[in-house]
């Protein structure tokens, strides 16, 4: 039984460090960058996957015995599509104000290769348990990459932090940071730094086996 | 049927350049990245995906104002239109790989990539959504997928000088491609003084 848990845990640590989907996976990255423009839209973004990804990858791991190979992805894309429109029509009936901020981001999320990709890689594959802990730990590494970079950018762009001034009255806002370029370099130097850290690391590691 | 050729003019302006889907919507930002690293395979996925965009915006607005707005299922547009462009992109292989062979060996992988790619679907749903005539969603569409070939191969011609450049370790492969985009994105920002709504 411990081991059983112990193999959940390590599934879901895994979505959120080793394997983060958006910095180490490369994957999702069109609504990392569109949406988040503050903190609030980044968490909006992050939660709405995650909902997708965990009855995704249910439901894929519920049908796997059933379906042939040559038409699961087609299932697949069903699937998700249905759980996308429920996630819709959710936002669209008790937060209209979030829909229209992520707009037509979440209808796209169909084809976010995030969910399709852990359809296919993981929960076609694993029981429902290990797929309900890979959601969540994928949702989780998402949700986070996607709040960590709206929240710089609401800083940076804004001097503000959930719509509350943090910068002081002197600072100046550096609107590109906001608008469309601000992501990309955002994403760019932020990958640059986890690439310069895991180099360290590993130095380090060599230098102590040394 | 009345043609507003202003107003088509400033859809084809607004998709090429002032919010080009790549640079300034995000859309297809994995192809933009992952594969921007020879001209040739710029060239071919720009084209391929010039036309399925095309042909996916011909389709769909038909077939959801004569289909599905009669029978109030609006909100089944995004589960059908995916299944749409699917199987037209499926059709397209098939049809490609039969009639052209040498065609389907310089396209053959990329087709199937654009389904999965957020152009396609975002544009059909945008045709909608605006309510744009049949006219105009074909031209959006059209004029989608030029503006992502632009951007896809001006990314690919910097990126090809760019092997020789020396760069930092870290920000090597795709940190370095993304702090390109910005730069290029904040070059694009220059053209959204054009239009004028």
């Amino acid at each position: 039984m411990n081991d059983k848990v112990q193999c959940l845990k390590n599934c879901f640590l895994q979505g959120i460090c080793h394997e983060n989907p958006v910095f180490r996976l490369m994957l999702g990255l069109c609504p990392t960058l569109a949406v988040t423009v503050s903190l609030k839209n980044g968490l909006a973004i992050g939660i709405a996957a995650t909902f997708v990804l965990l009855g995704s990858n249910i439901m894929v791991s519920l049908i796997k015995d059933f379906v042939p190979a040559q038409v699961r992805i087609p299932c697949y894309i069903l699937i998700i599509a249905s759980f996308v429109t429920i996630t819709k029509l959710i936002l669209q009936a008790y937060f209209p104000l979030v829909y229209a901020e992520l707009g037509l981001f979440v209808d796209i999320m169909v084809v976010n290769c995030i969910i399709l990709g852990r359809a296919e890689a993981f929960a076609s594959k694993n029981s429902v348990p290990m797929s309900i802990a890979d959601a969540l730990g994928m949702g989780m590494g998402f949700t986070l990459a996607a709040s960590g970079i709206g929240a710089i950018r609401e800083i940076l762009g804004s001097g503000k932090l959930l719509g509350v001034p943090i910068m002081g009255a002197d600072y100046n806002p550096i609107t590109v940071m906001v608008l469309a370029p601000g992501a990309f370099i955002t994403i760019g130097v932020l990958m640059a730094i986890i690439n310069k850290l895991n180099a360290l690391k590993q130095k380090q590691a060599v230098k102590t086996a040394d | 049927m009345d043609i507003n050729l202003a107003r088509i003019f400033g859809i084809v302006i607004s998709a090429v350049f002032v919010n080009n889907f790549v640079l300034s919507r995000f859309l297809g930002i994995c192809p933009f990245i992952g594969i921007s690293k020879k001209l040739d395979i710029a060239l071919g996925m720009g084209i391929s995906m010039t036309f399925v965009v095309t042909m996916s915006s011909l389709i769909t607005w038909p077939f959801y104002h004569y289909i599905l707005v009669p029978y109030h299922l609006e909100y089944l547009n995004i589960i059908s239109f995916i299944l749409i462009i699917a199987c037209f992109v499926q059709l397209v292989e098939i049809f490609v790989r039969k009639f052209n062979p040498i065609l389907y060996k310089a396209l053959g992988i990329y087709l199937p990539l654009i389904t999965c790619n957020c152009v396609v679907l975002f544009v059909t749903l945008l045709n909608i959504q605006n309510q744009l005539t049949y006219l105009e969603s074909i031209v959006q569409g059209f004029s989608a997928g030029l503006g992502f070939g632009m951007a896809l191969i001006l990314m690919t011609s910097i990126r090809e000088r760019l092997e020789m450049a020396k760069i930092p370790s870290c920000l090597n492969g795709a940190p370095i491609a993304f702090i390109i985009a910005g730069l290029m994105s904040l070059a694009f920002l220059g053209f959204s003084g054009l239009i004028v709504e």
